[in-house]
């Protein structure tokens, strides 16, 4: 009786929460949805051990497909923002070839060189990427109406409605994936590969199989920015961004799924609200790192670790898990 | 009972050192077939050939006539040849349930999609179903909530020969199994691979514990120094000169 009231409460809270904002916090609360999902993702393959320093440029290959999708072949932006994940999503599977014959610390230098790779193809190439300026006039979402509500894309809380759909059902997708057989097997791979692998799992097929979801997900989210900013280019997915990704994953705790959501939540809210209001934006890099420096010292955990105190605890090994990752 | 695994003429080399040299012997179905040897003799060597965890640099393992040598470890495991790792390698941060579902992995492979979708149910009942009768056999059956990590010693090793045994195996590849367990839990070990024996799976088993090996087994190959030394019945094996001399040292070894 319980559970569905608080579905119910947090849908209707989701679907007002715009209305109380400005309309630039409305915008902020487009990329804080896009990011959610981006950071989610994230955190798949990290489930199976590997850290990626490419995920941000991933995300943007997805953009850039998307983007050019619309603008070259006329292909309509919904099916587009799909076909931008499966790009990102077959990209992955063709770097996993390179990159998983690397494990760990070598993995996460590897991706960064392919990531910064993809990047420097974008700016070499005016055709048809764009060069350093990248695509810009990208189609927006065109308008359309249930009924009961009109999409005006113009709009950020159109753009939030419809951003936000698609989101949680991807989010769902995500924990579905994570909460059945395929994701215990990602953990397999992650604690003992070698036994796992003795159990008969093929452990290359499964990394490859995390890393292709993880980019499918971080594809559509890009899609999803691309296709709101009308403009992509190769500035937008660099490295920095990525630190602000490791940063919200590890503030806010890679154990749960909704550790990285906290964080991304929170780190926006400080960013966008605090920082901002008290005009300290151009330190944004330098007040995450000390945010990340201070949770890795007192909150080695994250932020999902103080969740858990005051949620009932089912089972010990779930919230001990990543402890020592 | 054909030759149902087989090693022929098995040599790895690691740079200049011989760890297993020309190495045949024959492994019957459904029987416990010890590997023993002084420190060094290249057993646990020729265990991870056998296991895919190494290729041997010449040489073949036939399992029912198929080459197996050179395989991957999940491919070796696949064709029904499942092992067990030295010391406690578990999933020690998953539950004891958990830890025995990994090994479900062979007979109940996850669908994505159809995990998706949930249309998976009966897979994962089924794969439960397995785990826990596996976790039964080991009488594991009281800890299935625990973290694998928090188990005693001995039962640590239960739940390693557990996983293993969820997947069905025909063939268990057992790493010393008796290593660091009183003679209690020894006995209670024996038991149980009497009663695997039972269920129709050949074991392979690398041992040091004497007692153990000539209890349990019903061949015993002897290596020496990489090289096959002798092979026979328990009985056998205690008697042949050749053994006690690997063992305590003959004046061929002295020099």
């Amino acid at each position: 009786m319980l559970k569905p009231l608080m579905f119910l409460f947090g849908a209707v809270a989701l679907i007002a929460l715009p209305h109380g904002l400005s309309f630039s916090q409305q915008e902020i609360l487009v990329f804080l949805v896009i990011n959610i999902l981006l950071v989610t993702s994230y955190r798949l393959l990290t489930l199976t051990g590997e850290w990626s320093l490419g995920h941000v440029v991933i995300m943007g290959v997805g953009a850039y497909a998307s983007a050019l999708l619309t603008k070259e072949l006329g292909v309509a932006v919904p099916v587009a923002m799909f076909l931008g994940g499966i790009t990102s999503a077959l990209l992955a599977v063709l770097l996993s070839f390179p990159l998983f014959r690397m494990k760990g610390f070598y993995f996460l230098i590897g991706s960064f060189a392919a990531g910064e790779i993809i990047r420097l193809i974008w700016k070499r190439f005016r055709e048809p990427f764009g060069g350093v300026r990248g695509i810009s006039g990208i189609d927006p979402m065109p308008d359309f109406s249930l009924g009961f509500y009109s999409f005006d894309f113009f709009e950020p809380v159109s753009y939030y409605y419809f951003a936000g759909v698609i989101v949680l059902a991807c989010l769902w997708v995500l924990w579905r994936i994570e909460k059945s057989p395929v994701g215990l097997t990602f953990h397999a791979v992650h604690w003992q590969d070698k036994l796992a692998q003795a159990s008969g799992v093929n452990l290359r097929a499964y990394r490859t199989l995390a890393f292709a979801i993880a980019s499918g997900f971080a594809g559509i989210a890009g899609a999803l920015q691309a296709h709101y900013v009308g403009t992509v280019n190769p500035n937008s997915f660099d490295i920095e961004v990525m630190v602000f990704v490791l940063t919200w994953a590890i503030v806010g705790g890679t154990t749960t799924f909704y550790g990285p959501i906290l964080g991304c939540v929170l780190l926006t809210v400080i960013n966008e609200i605090v920082l901002r209001g008290m005009g300290f934006e151009q330190a944004r890099p330098l007040i995450y790192g000390a945010i990340m420096i201070l949770s890795i010292l007192f909150l080695p955990n994250g932020l999902e670790s103080i969740v858990q105190k005051f949620l009932p605890r089912r089972s010990t090994a779930k919230s001990d898990r990543k402890a020592e990752a | 009972m054909t030759d149902f695994l087989e090693m022929r003429g098995l040599t790895m080399r690691f740079g200049g050192l011989m760890a297993v040299d020309g190495l045949s012997f024959k492994v019957a179905h459904g029987s416990i077939h010890g590997l023993i040897g002084p420190n060094g003799a290249g057993k646990t060597t020729t265990f991870n050939m056998m296991s895919g965890f190494y290729t041997p640099t010449s040489g073949q393992i036939l399992l029912r006539g198929e080459d197996i040598s050179g395989l991957a470890m999940h491919e070796v495991a696949r064709r029904g040849v499942v092992r067990t790792f030295q010391h406690s390698t578990l999933f020690a941060e998953l539950t004891v349930l958990e830890n025995a579902l990994v090994g479900t992995h062979m007979p109940f492979r996850p669908n994505i999609f159809a995990a998706i979708v949930g249309w998976d149910r009966e897979d994962r009942r089924g794969a439960e179903a397995r785990a826990r009768e596996a976790l039964e056999f080991f009488g594991l059956s009281d800890l299935v909530e625990e973290r694998a990590g928090d188990l005693s010693h001995g039962h640590q090793r239960a739940l390693g020969l557990a996983v293993a045994y969820a997947s069905h195996p025909d063939v268990m590849l057992l790493d010393e199994p008796f290593t660091g367990m009183n003679p209690e839990e020894t006995r209670q070990m024996m038991e149980l691979m009497r009663r695997l024996k039972a269920d129709g799976i050949t074991i392979l088993l690398v041992e040091h514990d004497m007692q153990a090996i000539m209890g349990l087994c019903d061949t015993i190959t002897c290596m020496s120094f990489g090289k096959f030394l002798a092979e026979g019945g328990p009985a056998e094996i205690r008697h042949h000169p050749a053994v006690i001399e690997a063992y305590l040292g003959g004046a061929r070894h002295v020099a």
